[in-house]
């Protein structure tokens, strides 16, 4: 008998107990529902964060001043902490040369309105440096960003986030050229930067000056939020986190006033959590699955008590020990990837859903449903063994005499 | 020519708990091809007993039992199930049909552990259908068929993969005297055409279709009677028919 006719002699059987076969698939289904439901959620929130980490720019490590936690790259989540850093430490990173580092960046932001002729508006200014476009992925849409030469003659330059440009200037006049009062401060517009969004925050809703500029003229302050650096590559990350600890702390003498955070760590410990949870995730699946496979099994051995007449005719007109473990064996994956494929339809429906209602992509991956359906057929058969080997087993006469 | 059935002082001792309950003490006969034999005996005889041990269903608990010249007792499961599959034709008191699978399907069983073809096994189980009279109930399932036709299925099964020898246990047993009269018709042009047939029966009138009665009693063959005028059931049928005359033309489909 080959494993087609082996499939429809299952299916056969199968459906001569439909509502029992149901109820016997119920666990399987569950089982693969839920993981699969879980999983596609799972990836997509994760796949989501990945993606909102990396708009940070890529390979990026920070130091703030004071003990931190916080994202890295975001200046803001420094606030408060102690003044140590400053435009001078990130002069003397640069001079430095350290390998590994291919840009720096320095970060001072303050809040400030800014007029132009009646329109004015409140934005956060951000002092910084010529790298900033580039290592925060985050380019210029007219115009230009200001150079090395206006961080070293402080020059009075502005280049503008796309919402604060709609604020000062609407859609009818050109922003560039245009003399804005940052403060009371005047600023040439040379740039204006593309649209970004980070998680919900509009980026467009600040604007960028040289970092000295800012220093001078705006905030009085010499201090800087963050230095922020950009490795030459993920590999390069960690040595590259040793070599700005063995340098602040030269600088500043005490580990405690500094901290470094590496993007890769962060996304380490969320890919980390990720597979915790789906550490997690297997073992549910392992345990509805060992819960569908034991109903899967009972089922099976009232089945072979059962049909232990059809054995023993089966038997009788030449049915080999190895056909009839095939049939009930085939029986029980059949009655398991069936469980599977609803499960499977149940739980990608079950994600669309949240989808539809989070707001989150979910992901459903092809691995997840091969996975879901080799395992559910695994399952089928590992617990289909004993009940068939029970079934292969009958002595022909006294299955015939059963009853 | 070689005997197709030789039995050599076989027995077979079942187990009450712990007490031996002999069903056969030491029985001894050989079929040879193109025999219809018919064994007799009084219920609890030992027929069946024996019947299941040349069916390869059963084995002996001593003796030796030889099909077409090869020892039966010593070989493994899956052998003796190539054996009832391919040389054995078993036909039994309660027909034993698959009820959820149609005549056709019935008969094609056999084939299907033999691994013949599917083209070939659904014509050649139409044919043994045609064969017994059944053409027109190919999907019929065996609850929609009377217990002649239900019975006439179970023969075209035992038939399809072309045995070496047909047996059958008490096959008219749970038929009325029409059914059975039919039944025993099929078996005799069977015969005819060189079957070799071990037929179980408590009936007489049955017994004395075949060439050749084997008497048991008490787990004993006690006589080995030549049969010198067996009855043709065609005749039977004939007699049948005549007296009572509210018997449907077709003479088949009104058995039950
Ligand atoms: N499975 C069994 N277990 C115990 N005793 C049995 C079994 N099968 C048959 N017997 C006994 O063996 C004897 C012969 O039975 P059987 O071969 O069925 O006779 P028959 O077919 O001639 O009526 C009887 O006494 C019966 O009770
Ligand atoms: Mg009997």
């Amino acid at each position: 008998m080959n494993l087609w006719e082996a499939v429809r002699t299952a299916l056969n059987s199968l459906s001569a107990n439909k509502f029992r076969s149901f109820l016997t698939m119920l666990g399987v289904i569950i089982g693969v529902g839920s993981v699969v439901a879980m999983t596609s959620i799972g990836e997509g929130a994760s796949s989501q964060v990945t993606a909102q980490i990396s708009t940070l720019g890529s390979n990026l490590l920070t130091v703030s001043p004071g003990r931190t936690r916080g994202l890295p790259g975001m200046a803001f989540g420094s606030r408060g902490a102690a003044n140590l850093l400053t435009y001078r430490h990130y002069t003397l990173l640069q001079a430095a040369g350290l390998p590994g580092i291919s840009a720096t960046l320095a970060e001072a932001s303050s809040r400030a309105v800014l007029r132009f002729g009646k329109a004015n508006t409140t934005t956060t200014v951000v002092g910084t440096t010529p790298s900033y476009p580039s290592m925060r992925d985050f380019p210029v849409a007219l115009g230009r960003f200001f150079s090395n030469y206006d961080l070293e003659r402080m020059t009075r330059v502005v280049v503008l986030g796309n919402t604060v440009a709609q604020d000062l200037f609407g859609d009818a006049r050109p922003a560039l050229g245009q003399v804005i009062r940052v403060g009371n401060v005047d600023f040439t517009v040379i740039g204006v930067m593309e649209p970004k969004a980070l998680g919900g925050r509009d980026l467009g809703d600040q604007v960028f000056v040289p970092l000295t500029t800012a220093e001078k003229r705006l905030t009085g302050s010499q201090y800087v939020q963050s230095i922020t650096v950009q490795a030459t590559s993920p590999a390069m990350t960690s040595l590259v986190a040793d070599e700005l600890n063995r340098f602040f702390l030269l600088q500043l003498k005490d580990p405690e006033k500094f901290t470094v955070t590496n993007q890769q760590d962060i996304l380490d410990t969320i890919q980390g959590v990720t597979g915790t949870l789906t550490l997690l995730l297997a073992g549910i699946t392992g345990i509805s699955l060992l819960v569908g496979g034991i109903g899967i099994m009972n089922i099976m051995l009232v089945s072979v008590t059962e049909r232990t007449r059809e054995i023993g005719i089966r038997k009788a007109v030449g049915a080999r020990r190895r056909d009839v473990l095939i049939q009930f064996m085939v029986e029980s994956a059949t009655l398991s990837l069936l469980g599977g494929l609803v499960g499977l339809a149940g739980g990608a429906a079950a994600s669309r859903i949240i989808a539809r209602f989070s707001g989150w992509a979910t992901v459903l991956s092809v691995q997840a449903v091969v996975a879901a359906l080799v395992v559910s057929i695994g399952v089928g058969l590992f617990f289909g063994i004993y009940p068939a080997q029970r079934a292969s087993r009958l002595d022909p006469i006294e299955a015939l005499r059963y009853e | 020519m070689q005997p197709v059935i030789e039995v050599q002082d076989l027995t077979r001792v079942y187990y009450a708990g712990t007490v031996p309950v002999p069903a056969l003490r030491g029985v001894s006969f050989t079929v040879e091809p193109g025999e219809f034999v018919a064994i007799m005996g009084p219920s609890g005889s030992g027929k069946s007993s024996l019947m299941n041990i040349l069916g390869c269903l059963d084995t002996p608990s001593s003796g030796s039992y030889r099909l077409e010249g090869r020892e039966i007792s010593s070989l493994s499961d899956d052998q003796r199930a190539a054996i009832r599959n391919r040389r054995i034709g078993f036909v039994f008191q309660t027909f034993n049909l698959l009820p959820r699978l149609t005549a056709l399907q019935n008969v094609e069983l056999p084939m299907q552990y033999a691994g013949v073809p599917r083209s070939r096994r659904t014509a050649l189980a139409k044919e043994a259908l045609a064969s017994v009279g059944l053409s027109g109930r190919l999907h019929h399932r065996p609850n929609q068929l009377s217990g002649g036709q239900a019975q006439r299925v179970a023969i075209a099964r035992a038939l399809v993969n072309d045995p070496a020898i047909v047996l059958a246990d008490e096959p008219t047993g749970n038929l009325d005297t029409r059914s059975g009269e039919e039944i025993m018709a099929i078996f005799q042009s069977l015969h005819r055409r060189g079957k070799t047939i071990v037929l179980v029966t408590h009936e007489p009138d049955i017994a004395r279709h075949g060439q050749r009665i084997l008497h048991f009693r008490d787990g004993l063959l006690v006589q080995d009677e030549r049969v010198a005028q067996p009855v043709d059931a065609r005749d039977v049928l004939e007699r049948l028919t005549e007296p009572a005359a509210p018997v449907n033309a077709e003479g088949v489909s009104a058995a039950r």
